[in-house]
């Protein structure tokens, strides 16, 4: 191996050290810059078509029984009306139908942070029920083997398939907050078992759906006319 | 390295650093380095693959790059450019996988921003593009990479095809085959790197005394 190739720049001092670092950073910094707005730019149409297969086939298992499913969007003062073409920042509901036509459940997107990034899930709420029968991770960068149990780990999953969301009697929040639980100690239908190791993530989770299911539930609830409907 | 020598000893060198890199200095199996993704994503042929490719896609464009700016880069910023250079590649390469497939992207999960800090590419910017010409760089990206590549994948087939019974998801036994999924764990993933390291020790050993 031969030696390092470089013009010492010892002579000219300091200052023109400095610069020459300044400038090599900043180079660095415009070409990376390029490159990754370049990649965005290219891959960004074909990973919004598969991300919006991969909800869609998310939904579908989330609510296994279902056959069709119509997207609605929350307008102003809670009016939810259905959803024509594509919209960026509607805030959806998806309404998922058996094969006779009749409502099943209502599975709705929700994020958060988690202990490392943003996770992002959809859960499915049943108005029959009055509960969250289905969950679903659909990102999450959380630490292999431990916080990435929220995806897998069964016991956990178990919790999302009864989980009361009851409202209160006028019908504008949860008659109980959902709770995170340590582990073995979930007594009400309300609470979360916490998966061991990875507190941070089950409670981020417990947080996000708390915080979701008490501001569409009562959407849902309020619209549930037009979603039985379908139309 | 190569300059002042023909044509002939510079195509030899260059296929030199390719090998040495495919399999003399193989960084799983001789130098142990990239050990994370290795034990972690070596669970299934399909992701043990997507991990190489990427890896080798990285190792490639940042030996290239590396290179090219070598002689501009002071020594007091070469880390912070170097790493700035690999994580555009892995912020690239994550973008394009997301655009093949969602589902690869969601099982290699946090490993593909963990490129970053994957030490063979460090490693190789540090030791060899930052030293030598483009040419060299690109083919030693290449040869560290496919051997990473190789070395994973070979941990990804054995891990499969016993703890799931399947080889890059087709079923290959049929639905009366016990699956050792213990194989599938992490204990597994250590277990199978142990042979595979006195597998591939044994082997150089045996070549060397062939060659004596």
């Amino acid at each position: 191996m031969e030696a390092k190739e470089e013009k010492k720049p010892s002579e000219k001092g300091q200052g023109s050290e400095s610069v020459s670092m300044i400038r090599t950073l900043s180079i660095v910094a415009i070409i990376s810059g390029i490159l990754i707005v370049g990649a965005y730019q290219w891959t960004g149409p074909t990973i919004k078509k598969n991300k919006a297969e991969f909800l869609r086939k998310a939904i579908f298992q989330t609510l296994p029984q279902i056959k069709e499913l119509k997207i609605f969007k929350e307008e102003p003062a809670g009016i939810l009306v259905p959803l024509v073409g594509e919209e960026e920042k509607a805030t959806r509901y998806f309404a998922g139908y058996d094969a006779s036509g009749a409502l099943v459940g209502v599975v709705v997107e929700a994020e958060g942070q988690g202990f490392q990034d943003v996770i992002r899930i959809i859960y499915a709420y049943s108005p029959e029920k009055k509960a969250i029968v289905g969950f679903k991770v659909l990102e999450t960068k959380e630490t292999p083997g431990l916080g990435d149990k929220i995806e897998k780990d069964p016991h956990f999953l178990e919790n999302f398939e009864a989980l009361d969301v009851r409202l209160d009697a006028d019908q504008k929040s949860l008659v109980h907050p959902i709770e995170v639980v340590k582990i073995g100690n979930k007594k009400d239908l309300w609470q979360i078992d916490a998966i061991t190791g990875a507190t941070i993530s089950s409670k981020a989770v417990g947080r996000m759906v708390n915080k979701s299911a008490g501001e569409r539930v009562p959407v849902i609830e309020k619209n549930l006319s037009l979603l039985k409907g379908g139309s | 390295m190569v300059e002042g020598q023909g044509l002939e000893g510079k195509t030899t060198a260059n296929l030199e650093t390719f090998l040495n890199g495919l399999w003399k200095e193989n960084p799983v199996l001789v130098t142990i380095l990239g050990m994370c993704p290795t034990l972690a994503v070596s669970n299934s042929v399909i992701n043990a693959f997507s991990m190489g490719v990427a890896t080798t896609f990285v190792l490639v464009m940042s030996n290239f790059l590396i290179s090219l700016i070598r002689n501009l880069v002071p020594k007091q910023v070469r880390m912070a450019t170097f790493i700035m250079i690999i994580a555009t590649f892995v912020t690239v390469a994550e973008y394009v996988i997301q655009a093949i497939s969602i589902e690869i992207h969601r099982s290699l999960g946090a490993f593909i921003s963990l490129i970053v800090v994957n030490c063979i590419i460090l490693g190789r910017a540090e030791a060899f593009a930052s030293k030598n010409r483009v040419i060299p760089s690109i083919l030693d990206g290449f040869g560290s990479g496919f051997g990473f590549t190789l070395a994973i994948c070979c941990m990804g087939a054995i891990r499969e095809v016993l703890g799931s019974g399947a080889f890059a998801g087709v079923d290959l036994f049929g639905p009366h085959y016990e699956p050792w999924v213990v194989m599938i764990l992490p204990s597994g993933g250590f277990f199978i790197f142990g042979l595979l390291l006195l597998f591939s020790n044994w082997l150089n050993q045996r070549l060397k005394r062939k060659g004596a």
